[in-house]
């Protein structure tokens, strides 16, 4: 069977699609890390001093931190000096309507497909657009305003909102948590911020892309979602970026508390340029996203679609600290070519009854490795608490590899923790049959991929799970040898 | 339709294909019987196109095409059909969606439109009746949690959905009670016309009392050794494989 090989190797040579570069004017700092490039930062952005000091604390610590080396990933050394830590576009005044939005803008939100035209129109999905580092574009304001539901860029939450950011900030991921997220503490540029008030269901899906645009900027977002007591909110995250030789370095952070009773759901789709075949370029992805479950009865799900990146390193993670809050984790993560990820999810259980699940489904293809890493501990106190875990590879090919790394900590004798781990191929008969029905390779690595990933893709909501499908399957197309 | 001129098959090495001529023309139902082992599971594979067979002489030749320069997705995009004697399994993905990729690759192949949702799935629920497969297939995903005979079913289903040229059924009746060899068999009947054949492979006798055979065919390491109307399946069943054997040595 040496001819499926063949197949496999040619069928993951495909392109990255969404290789482009949008030409929008960009004000930048000059390169590297210093006190006196946080104070410029913090003063473009006309910040409170507490913020400064946030920043300057978070400096100091990261400073006499290291690069995290446990994971099972090949990291070469990054240069913090050789990165811009601060770009805008120059126009950045606020839009009543797309016409008003630079076109360039627009036209590579068309390339995506997720023109936000469409989007208003169709999907109902309020959108903040972040280009870089300052939002651009925020639709759907007015419908949240009259809920109360707090939807805006970082920087403007600072100035409109500073009691809640300051009470929240750092209240999940603290600055020392961990080497990326002391930098991005330092250094974070923009990102969103979300309030829901008690009670309140949020009628859209709030979305947010991202999107790392300038040559050598290092993107730095900061999201920080707030559910009161009984709210709920399904926050969507999509990424994309474009095609670059020099490897780029994303350390975002994201922060979420539910309140008692309340729900919020996170999805991602990540789709950052993985690197040409050879493994050159492509983004660093180290990112910390952790939830509290603050409130009894609290609810935290995230869901994952992750296809790019040269390196992946992103554990989004529950703290289940209310009695009866539930954790949840759906991941689809994808390599290619030389791509390497190493993600999972942590779930703490602190209250009692408390619940999590987690489903994990890794594909690899290339010369890629993938690698699942978890964490589930039980506390002394989390009197019956539950976990069920399910980890699954699919490899296509036989030059990838896949990886799992469990860690269970019980420290309860009433908790209930179950792991369930799978490695399956993509099977020459599978491949025959679907090919006997007139299906060529290529579709079909992506019926069987999509099939495999169905259980976390049925999470996505509707308009991104189609999107996510597609993703898929185009990654495949360059990802399945 | 079908011609197959001087083949040899081996795999790993293996000869299992010694030198094979058949013709199958429009209208007809053909079966090949045979013992275990003698490669008529193997003839159905080469003439899907499967690559674990390495045709090493001979030709087949497919209205008026050399099968052999085609890919298997070209194949049954021509009309080829191959009922499995062992459907796959695809965990995850429905019959919906699998019946509607593939019909919209053989529609766009043959310069068609793809159909609407809604009258893809009327077509797919009008051939679901043909086979008595109920509402639930849909949403199931492909032969997974399938019993055998629902497998054996639903490839007959698919059949019906893809309209094929020519059709092989390897060993389409093992594994089936009698309600779903009636069922099965019924099926394939319904879907005969003028201008498509059929092949059938099979053990026994007793499925070609539902499908009734124009030929009969009699393979025997790895050739036919011996072709006959629907009275030599009778007298395979009567006598068993034995006394061709014995012919062939005398």
């Amino acid at each position: 069977m040496s001819n499926q090989q063949d197949i496999l190797g040619e069928v993951t040579t495909s392109d990255y699609k969404y290789g482009f570069y949008s030409d929008i004017e960009t004000e930048v700092i000059p390169k590297g890390l210093s006190e006196e490039v946080i104070r410029i930062i913090s003063a473009k952005k006309n910040e409170p001093e507490w913020l400064l000091d946030f920043r300057l604390k978070s400096y100091q610590k990261w400073l006499s931190m290291e690069t995290p080396r446990w994971a099972h990933l090949n990291i070469p050394s990054i240069d913090f000096q050789n990165i811009i830590y601060f770009a805008a576009p120059k126009k950045k005044a606020q839009y009543e309507s797309l016409d008003e939005v630079d076109p360039e803008l627009i036209d590579t939100f068309n390339k995506l497909g997720i023109s936000l035209e469409e989007q208003k129109v169709l999907s109902g999905v309020a959108v903040d657009a972040v280009i870089d580092s300052v939002s651009v574009k925020t639709t759907f304001s007015d419908t949240l305003s009259k809920l109360g539901i707090l939807f805006m860029s970082f920087s403007e939450a600072v100035h409109k909102h500073p009691d809640l950011v300051k009470k929240y900030l750092g209240s999940v991921v603290p600055a020392a948590d961990n080497y990326f997220a002391a930098l991005n503490s330092a250094v974070f540029s923009d990102g969103s911020f979300c309030y829901i008030p008690k009670g309140v269901r949020s009628p859209v899906e709030l979305s947010t892309y991202f999107r790392i645009n300038a040559a050598n900027t290092g993107q730095f977002e900061r999201t920080l979602i707030i559910a009161d007591e009984g709210a709920y909110v399904s926050y969507l995250e999509g990424c994309t970026a474009p095609q670059r030789d020099e490897n780029q370095l994303h350390a975002a952070i994201v922060e979420i508390i539910a309140h008692t009773d309340a729900e919020v759901k996170y999805s991602t789709v990540q789709n950052w340029y993985p690197g040409d075949k050879e493994g050159k370029g492509g983004i660093y992805n180290f990112v910390t996203k952790r939830g509290m479950c603050q409130g009894d009865r609290s609810k935290i799900s995230w869901t994952q679609v992750e296809t790019g990146s040269a390196i992946t390193w992103k554990y989004p993670s529950c703290i289940l600290k209310g009695d009866y809050s539930v954790g949840e984790f759906y991941s689809v993560a994808v390599t290619n070519n030389m791509q390497q990820a190493d993600t999972g999810s942590k779930m703490i259980h602190l209250g009692k009854h408390t619940k999590s699940t987690i489903i994990s489904k890794g594909i690899s293809a290339g010369k890629s490795h993938n690698s699942y890493r978890g964490l589930v501990r039980i506390n002394p106190k989390a009197e019956h608490s539950r976990n069920f875990s399910q980890c699954d590879s699919l490899l296509l090919g036989d030059k990838c590899g896949a990886h799992t790394f469990p860690y269970i900590e019980t420290n309860n004798p009433t908790g209930i923790v179950e792991h369930e781990a799978t490695t399956s191929k993509i099977s020459d008969e599978q491949l025959f049959y679907c090919k006997q029905r007139g299906i060529d390779t290529e579709k079909a690595i992506g019926l069987i991929v999509n099939g495999y990933a169905k259980e976390v893709l049925n999470q996505l909501p509707m308009e991104f799970a189609v999107e996510a499908q597609k993703l898929l399957s185009i990654s495949l197309e360059g990802s399945v040898g | 339709m079908l011609e197959i001129k001087n083949l040899y098959v081996s795999v790993q090495g293996k000869q299992i294909i010694n030198g094979l001529n058949l013709k199958v023309n429009a209208g007809e139902v053909h079966a090949i019987m045979g013992p275990n082992g003698t490669g008529k599971s193997t003839l159905a594979s080469v003439i899907a196109g499967n690559t674990a067979y390495e045709v090493t002489e001979g030709e087949i030749i497919y209205n008026g095409k050399n099968l052999m320069e085609l890919s298997i997705e070209d194949r049954a995009r021509e009309g080829v059909f191959l009922g499995f004697q062992y459907p796959v399994e695809i965990p995850g993905v429905s019959m919906t969606n699998f019946m509607r990729t593939a019909l919209d690759e053989i529609r766009q192949y043959r310069g068609q439109e793809p159909l609407s949702a809604g009258a893809f799935l009327k077509y797919m629920n009008q051939k679901k009746e043909l086979v008595e497969l109920h509402d639930k297939l849909n949403n199931r995903s492909v032969n997974q949690g399938f019993s055998g005979g629902e497998k054996k079913k639903n490839e007959i289903f698919q059949m019906a959905m893809l309209e094929p040229q020519l059709a092989i059924l390897d060993e389409t009746d093992s594994g089936l009670d009698i309600d779903a060899l009636r069922i099965v068999a019924s099926g394939v009947n319904k879907l005969k016309t003028k201008e498509n054949a059929t092949v059938v492979i099979t053990h026994y006798q007793r499925l070609l009392d539902y499908i009734v055979p124009d030929f009969v065919h009699v393979m025997y390491e790895g050739k036919i050794v011996k072709t006959g109307d629907k009275n030599l399946a009778l007298e395979l069943e009567e006598k068993g494989y034995d006394w061709i054997k014995k012919e062939l040595m005398a």
